[in-house]
């Protein structure tokens, strides 16, 4: 092959990394709560009996869901100033991912809301509950212990999509890289340590997610 | 003295199907009174109107003279606000056939959710009412089990306890043994058994037989939406004076 590794360069330049790293972290966190509170609404929305409530929030989740997010990305940050929005590049990228989480997350509550007894609601009224008690005292716990595994798969796949604030030149854990492989040519070994941070990553995440779901586990 | 619960010429569709065909019903206090019927009669639908899980289009039913669900103004019939239904939905309680656990919440939890949240009582309060009822059932030591761990008889005596721990005037039970395996079905009906002798006032609906006979001092045959034949259980069942009711007796199993 010819290609003897050398990691020095990529050792010497791993703070940048590991900043990049924090920075996708923080887009991640912001995003995803954010997208956590626009999924709800809009799951509850779809399960509304009034078309006024899920008709757009059907419309949001299809449009969103069938555009790439690279487009979205690139959409809110160039487009959206010519129509008078402009923000900067870690805030553009924010609200693009939290937009994308949020169609997909009400994806995954509105399933786990249809797995909620209906019973639960009748019980819950038939003691008195208003409606608004019953979602946050009965359906959203009781829906959310139902999510856990799928939402653990759609955070991390959300958390790799911070990579995508590259093409924005957002200095995230992508471009960092990007910029110390142009540096000092480490190719292989720039990308080789990228992977492994993204992948060690994950495999955190993962782990608390598990973690929460045996906490919160309903018994059976 | 007024009726505790006074239903007149209930009407109820489900779209085009007319379910309750005019169903009149008469309780006073501490009158339990079992209803019976074969399947699709209209009982759970009955049941279900008197605390409003089902809207219905004709008649009237009242609890102490307060009037469920519907008010008249200006000549038109319309529905009660949300809140004030919620409000009314105090005066009975419901066990269902399903139980209807909360399963995220622990046998006591799901007795103090409603006392904390309607009653706005305090925790140590609702705390304190819900281990008393939650004695009377027999399943104090059960109060931190998850509904998962328990029994479906068990699970069913709690979310009676659920019930009544909210005070109210009047209890339904709808088929609260037809989801259980045989051996647990008296520990469930004995509970509702010693609610009777308490004094208190029940709507049951049941295909056990035999306990409606000793604890109903009134029995509600249903069929096809309408009232078939009602009396005193020592009557009906010995000599019925409809064929149908007859009929359904017959098919009946008194264990
Ligand atoms: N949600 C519903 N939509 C349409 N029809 C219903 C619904 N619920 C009940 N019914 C019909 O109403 C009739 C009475 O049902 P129900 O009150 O449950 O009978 P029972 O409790 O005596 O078995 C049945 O014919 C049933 O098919
Ligand atoms: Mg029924």
């Amino acid at each position: 092959m010819g290609y003897t590794l050398n990691f020095d360069a990529v050792w010497r330049s791993f703070d940048r990394l590991l900043a990049g790293l924090g920075l996708s972290l923080m887009l991640a966190i912001v995003a995803i709560a954010i997208g956590c509170v626009i999924g709800l609404v809009v799951a509850f929305a779809l399960r509304s009996p009034s078309g006024l409530l899920r008709r757009p929030a059907g419309l949001y989740v299809t449009v969103i869901r069938n555009t790439p997010i690279l487009v979205l990305v690139l959409f809110t940050y160039f487009a959206l100033p010519q129509l008078g929005v402009r923000l900067d590049k870690i805030n553009s990228f924010i609200a693009t991912l939290a937009i994308y989480s949020g169609a997909y997350l009400a994806e995954v509550f509105r399933a786990g809301l249809i797995a909620v007894p209906p019973g639960l609601r009748e019980a819950g009224l038939a003691i008195g509950l208003t409606e608004m008690q019953i979602r946050t005292s009965i359906t959203l716990p009781v829906m959310l212990r139902n999510v856990l595994p799928a939402l653990s798969s759609t955070f991390i796949s959300l958390f790799k999509d911070t990579s995508l604030a590259a093409a924005i030149a957002v200095p995230e854990l992508t471009f960092e890289a990007r910029k110390i492989n142009v540096e000092t040519f480490r190719v292989v070994e720039t990308w080789i340590v990228a992977s492994c941070l993204y992948v060690a990553t994950c495999t955190v995440l993962a782990a608390l997610m598990r973690r929460i779901e045996r906490r919160l586990a309903i018994l059976r | 003295m007024t009726k505790l619960l006074e239903i007149r010429d209930l009407h109820k569709r489900y779209g085009a199907t007319e379910v309750l065909k005019g169903v009149d019903c008469d309780m006073a206090k501490g009158d339990v009174v079992c209803v019976i019927g074969s399947s699709g009669s209209g009982k759970t639908t009955m049941l279900r109107c008197i605390n409003m899980l089902e809207e219905f289009q004709g008649g009237t039913i009242r609890i102490n003279d307060e009037e469920i669900g519907y008010e008249t103004v200006g000549g038109m019939r319309r529905r009660k606000r949300e809140r004030e239904i919620a409000r009314q939905r105090l005066l009975t309680g419901m066990a269902f056939q399903q139980f209807n656990l909360f399963p995220h919440l622990t046998a006591l939890d799901n007795v103090t959710l409603g006392l904390i949240k309607v009653k706005k009582l305090s925790r140590a309060e609702a705390r304190t009412i819900a281990e008393r009822w939650l004695e009377r059932v027999g399943l104090l030591a059960r109060k931190d089990h998850y509904p998962g761990q328990l029994s479906g008889g068990q699970q069913q005596r709690v979310a009676i306890a659920r019930a009544i721990a909210m005070n109210p005037l009047l209890m339904l039970f709808d088929e609260v043994t037809s989801a259980l395996d045989p051996e647990l079905v008296n520990e469930v009906l004995q509970v509702i058994k010693d609610l009777a002798r308490d004094g208190m006032s029940m709507l049951i609906v049941t295909h056990e037989m035999r306990f409606a006979y000793e604890v109903a001092n009134r029995v509600i045959f249903m069929n096809q939406g309408r009232i078939g034949e009602e009396g005193d259980p020592r009557e009906m069942f010995v000599t019925p004076k409809t064929e149908r009711l007859a009929e359904f007796l017959k098919t009946s199993t008194f264990r």
